[in-house]
Parts: structure tokens; C-alpha cells; sequence
């Protein structure tokens, strides 16, 4: 969340002191000018009440929206139009406060001109002070989203590393591999290119950011392969890809891990055949991919709570796309849906 | 000798079933694919040993193991290298990490025909006591209900309560029994905010709702769900620890 500008006492303490000051150099003054002190201070609170205020709505302002382009000229017409009005508001009151005398309502006719101008350069400074602030702000936002981004991509590979090199998949696929190589040992060697090229692929992505689906998928194959081979007639996936979505970039080890968690939901929550679907299609310049799994409620809640193992997915993408609309998942019936969504334009950005 | 298989990998079962040819005076009389099987397996063949996998659909090896009367020698086969196995270790129990050799498949063999029944009893009393805590760190338990099995979520449940030689665990769909001692549950759900209020009663904290005295020295929770419970003075002290009063 981006801080505001007019939290803290430090600024408060600034604000005021320096408008008390400022009332007190404003009387004296228009005192010198031969207005009397009460006039002169009524003048003057008037004025620079006024004045404060507009100083902290367009600080205000700015907090809510700041414009990308063209930040100086929003800022300049902004204090230009803002002075403008407290100017005639400040003409406004003092007339009808002071109307009977006839040497003050002189004294501000001919002052109205320096009043503008210093009425102007005080909302502009005030407006140049938040602008800077605020766009400070936004880039050190910015800079630790992107430096988060980076972390947990760092934390994804090396967490994917351990995960893959793992009992449950490397070890239970040398099983395999041990068991093939007493009564079927072609199968056994078949089985160790397709565990190698897999492991190979794992090691080799952790510096891309971005991967083209098609990459992503064969990768992903990969891994299907190596399953089914340990689960059998178990374990059936189905994958389609609309006409170009193959071209169409994802985030490295972002897909891998939520098949991977359908299919260990798929075949640890149900005991008949598995069907693992993904299915990839365009949308509004967005990569649209649906996985979906079967599963069971009373098991799949009691082993693993709300999230399906898919918090750090959700956060990833949060980190990378700055939205928290881009993972959905739902059920129906048996059915666990887990849908994702890729926006294509942040592409090229990230990745340069 | 009979032995029985339980994996859900056809390809493990087969490693298993190729190291006991060298075997002829084990009879594998069954291979099972998952817990359910396995269970229906035992109880029909009565074997002497079982090979059994811990990761398996719908129930694990050890939710297996809880839901069996009197569980033969059990020797693990598993890829499942985390703290459960260091547990088993401790207790002499044998498991063979996959992939394993011959020789280790053979040692194992060895190792449980050189055990007598006294210490085959011993080893799966402390099998089934280190399952079940495991079970309950994967925040569950299960429960035979007639012939359905019953998964339960430890958040789901309200109180256990005493019943003879049985814990009778009452949730929301209602009341299961299982074969356990109180003791046993005080300790392994004290994490999960369960407290021993009362000799015959331990309760969800989370749901206590009110603490009424009651008689002289007695209390009475009230529970969400509309259920009062005695809680003796034992209790009570145990109670204002736990929810800082």
C-alpha cells in the first residue's frame, strides 16, 4: 500500500508551523501597507486557512489518482485552476467582511495579482512535494514486488528441485525402473531417457522467466510419461490447445505444478481411473487454461485443508501480474477445476 | 507362511513378487492396489505378513493398519523417507526404502522369521501407536462404521468420550466408536487444542461456548452445538491454562 504523504506527526507538525509562520509574515505585511491589525490578521487567517486547505486537497487528490503521462502539465494547470478559485472565494468574503471600507477594499483590488501569485506558487509547490512523493512511492511498490517476484521464482525452482528429486517421484520411479529391468529391460532403458530428459529440462530452466506453452507442455509431457508408467491404465491425460495458444507465453513452472497437484488429488483421492484434463484456449489476449481433476471431498479436505496446495501459485501470480483475479478454482460435483489465466502483454515487460 | 501385497504401483508389486520366488516358503496369496483390498485381503486370508506401501489412494498404509482387529508382521515398502520412518526405526519394525536389493528384501525376510510371536505382538503394538499419530499429525482419523470406512477431520471433531473400552468420537454426522484408550487421544490431539476436561471427556476447545459452575467444586461447559459437559476440578485448571483465564 502506497503511504500517505500526510500521515505522521513529523508532517503535521511542519504543516502547521509553517502556516503559523506564515499567517504572522502574511499580517505584518499587509499591516505595513497601512491596513489596520485587525484587518490585517482577519485577512490573513482568512486567506491562508484557504489556502492550507487547497494545499492538502490536491495532495489528497494526487494520492488517489496520479497520472502516468504528462505528471508537470496535470500539476501546473491543477494549481493554476486551484488557485484561481481560492483566489475568488478569498475576494469573495473579505468583500463582503470588510464592505464599508473603502481603503481596504483598494488595498485588495490593487493586491490581487501578487495574491494570486503567491497563492499559485504555494498550491504548486505543495503539488511538485506530493508528486514527488507519491512516485517515490510507487517505484519502491514497484521495486519490491519485482524483487519478491524474483525471491519466490528462486523459491519455486529450488522447492521444484527437492520436490522432483523427492521419494515420491525420483525414487518410486526408480522403482519402476528397478522392477523393469528384471522382466522387461527395454522398457527399463525407455524409462531412464524419459526420467533424464526430465531432469534435465528441470535443471535447465531456472534462469528463463517465460516459456512458450508448447515448451512448457512438452516438458510437462515429459512428466505424464514417466506417471503413467508408474499408475498404469490409472492414469489418463487429455490435453488440447486451441490454434495458436502454443505461441503464447507462461511463466516457468507455473502449469507444471498445478498438473502435478491434480494428478497426486486424481490418484490419491479416488481408486478408479484418473483423468486429467488440460485445456488451453485464447481469450482477450490472455492464455486461458484449464485443469481439471477428480476427486473427493471428505478426503481431499481433511488431507489438505482449503487450498489444494495452490497458495504459492496464487501469490506468484499476484507478484507478476499485480492481480488477484487469475487463478480460479471450483467444483462440480466430483470435478475439481483449477482455471488460469496468463495475460500476454506483461510479456515483454518481465522479460526485459 | 502366507504373505499379502499392498501397493498401488503394479510395477513395485511385481518387484516384490520377483524377490519372493526366492523365497517358496512364503505363499503370496494376494496383491492389492490400495487400502480397502488390502483390508478385505487380510481379513479373508488371515496372512502372516504383509508388504505394505504407505502413500495409497483414499487410505494410507497406516489408516489401513488402524482399521485392522489384529494386524499380522507388517514390512514397509515405501519411498516415503520422512519423520514417520525414523519413528519405525526406532522400534525395529522393518522397512525397505525403494528401490531396494535383494539382499535388503532377503534381510528383512530373515529378520522377521527370526522373531518370535511375543516380539512380533510388541513390534505391532508400537507400529500401530506410531500410525496413529501420524494419522492424527495429517489432521485425521479414520473409523470403521459397520462396513463403511469413515474419514474424519480432527477439526470436525466435537468431543470424545469415554465408553468402556472404547472412545466414542462425536461429530456433527454423528457419534463413532473406536478401539482406543482416552489416554492415547489426550495426548496425540493436546496440539490441536483438544483438552481433557473431565475423566470420561475431552473436548474441542473451540467450541466451548461458556463455563457455568455447577455443584461445588464442578463446572459445566457449554458447547456451540447445544452439549453440556461435566468438568471436573482437574479439569477446569487445565481449561483456564489453555484459554488464558
Amino acid at each position: 500500500m502506497v503511504k500517505s504523504i500526510t500521515t505522521g506527526s513529523r508532517f503535521r507538525v511542519t504543516f502547521i508551523s509553517w502556516w503559523l509562520v506564515w499567517i504572522l509574515v502574511h499580517s505584518l505585511m499587509v499591516n505595513s501597507y497601512g491596513v489596520k491589525p485587525i484587518q490585517s490578521l482577519t485577512d490573513s487567517i482568512l486567506c491562508n486557512l484557504l489556502l492550507a486547505a487547497s494545499c492538502l486537497l490536491i495532495t489528497n487528490n494526487m494520492k488517489y489518482y496520479l497520472p502516468q503521462k504528462e505528471r508537470y502539465w496535470y500539476v501546473l494547470i491543477m494549481s493554476l485552476v486551484l488557485s484561481g478559485i481560492w483566489l475568488v472565494a478569498v475576494k469573495t468574503i473579505l468583500k463582503m467582511v470588510f464592505k464599508s471600507d473603502e481603503n481596504y477594499l483598494l488595498f485588495l483590488d490593487k493586491s490581487i495579482y501578487i495574491r494570486y501569485v503567491i497563492g499559485f506558487l504555494m498550491i504548486g509547490c505543495m503539488a511538485m512535494l506530493s508528486l514527488l512523493w507519491y512516485t517515490l512511492q510507487e517505484q519502491q511498490e514497484a521495486n519490491r514486488r519485482k524483487e519478491e517476484a524474483e525471491q519466490m521464482t528462486k523459491d519455486a525452482e529450488l522447492l521444484k528441485l527437492r520436490q522432483q528429486l523427492q521419494p515420491h517421484f525420483l525414487f518410486n520411479s526408480l522403482n519402476s525402473i528397478s522392477a523393469l529391468a528384471g522382466s522387461q529391460p527395454e522398457k527399463a532403458r525407455h524409462m531412464i531417457q524419459q526420467l533424464s530428459d526430465f531432469l534435465r529440462g528441470t535443471l535447465k530452466r531456472d534462469e528463463q522467466q517465460w516459456v512458450t506453452l508448447e515448451e512448457e507442455l512438452r516438458h510437462l509431457q515429459l512428466y505424464l510419461d514417466i506417471e503413467k508408467v508408474r499408475f498404469g491404465h490409472r492414469l489418463v491425460t487429455e490435453i488440447q490447445i486451441s490454434d495458436g495458444t502454443g505461441k503464447l507465453y507462461i511463466p516457468t513452472l507455473l502449469l507444471q505444478p498445478i498438473v502435478e497437484n491434480a494428478i497426486k488429488f486424481g490418484l490419491y483421492d479416488t481408486t478408479g481411473e484418473v483423468i486429467i484434463s488440460v485445456i488451453a484456449k485464447q481469450e482477450n489476449k490472455q492464455l486461458h487454461i484449464t485443469i481439471s481433476n477428480p476427486f473427493d471431498e471428505e478426503t481431499a479436505v481433511s488431507t489438505q485443508g482449503t487450498g489444494f496446495g495452490l497458495v504459492s501459485i496464487y501469490r506468484r501470480l499476484f507478484l507478476l501480474f499485480a492481480r488477484h483475479d487469475l487463478l480460479h478454482t471450483s467444483k462440480t460435483g466430483t470435478i475439481f477445476t483449477t482455471t488460469l489465466l496468463i495475460p500476454q502483454h506483461n510479456y515483454e515487460s518481465s522479460n526485459h | 507362511m502366507k504373505a499379502v501385497i499392498i501397493d498401488d504401483e503394479l510395477l513395485a508389486r511385481s518387484m516384490v513378487k520377483e524377490y519372493l520366488l526366492g523365497h517358496p516358503e512364503i505363499e503370496l496369496v494376494q496383491e492389492c492396489s490400495d487400502g480397502f483390498e488390502g483390508i478385505k485381503a487380510i481379513q479373508h486370508h488371515q496372512p502372516d505378513l504383509i508388504f505394505l506401501d504407505i502413500q495409497m489412494p483414499k487410505i494410507n498404509g497406516f489408516e489401513m493398519l488402524e482399521l485392522i482387529e489384529q494386524p499380522p508382521a507388517v514390512i514397509f515398502t515405501t519411498a516415503f523417507e520422512e519423520y514417520a520412518i525414523k519413528a519405525f526405526e526406532a522400534h525395529a519394525i522393518d522397512y525397505l526404502l525403494k528401490p531396494f536389493s535383494k539382499e535388503r528384501f532377503d534381510r528383512a525376510i530373515q529378520k522377521w522369521q527370526q522373531q518370535n510371536q511375543q516380539e512380533r505382538r510388541a513390534d505391532t503394538d508400537k507400529l500401530l501407536y506410531t500410525a496413529g499419530i501420524n494419522l492424527v499429525q495429517q489432521n485425521r482419523v479414520v473409523v470403521k462404521d459397520n462396513t463403511r470406512i469413515k474419514i474424519i477431520p480432527t477439526a470436525n471433531i466435537q468431543y470424545l468420550e469415554a465408553a468402556d473400552d472404547y472412545v466414542k468420537i462425536h461429530t456433527a454426522e454423528g457419534a463413532f466408536l473406536k478401539n482406543k484408550t482416552m489416554g492415547y487421544f489426550e495426548e496425540v490431539l493436546a496440539p490441536q487444542n483438544f483438552i481433557r476436561i473431565h475423566r470420561s471427556y475431552l473436548v474441542n476447545v473451540q467450541l466451548i461456548t461458556r463455563i457455568d459452575p455447577y455443584e461445588k467444586e464442578n463446572h459445566l461447559a457449554i458447547l456451540s452445538i447445544g452439549v453440556k459437559l461435566p468438568v471436573s476440578k482437574s479439569g477446569y485448571t487445565k481449561l483456564k491454562q489453555a484459554l488464558g483465564i
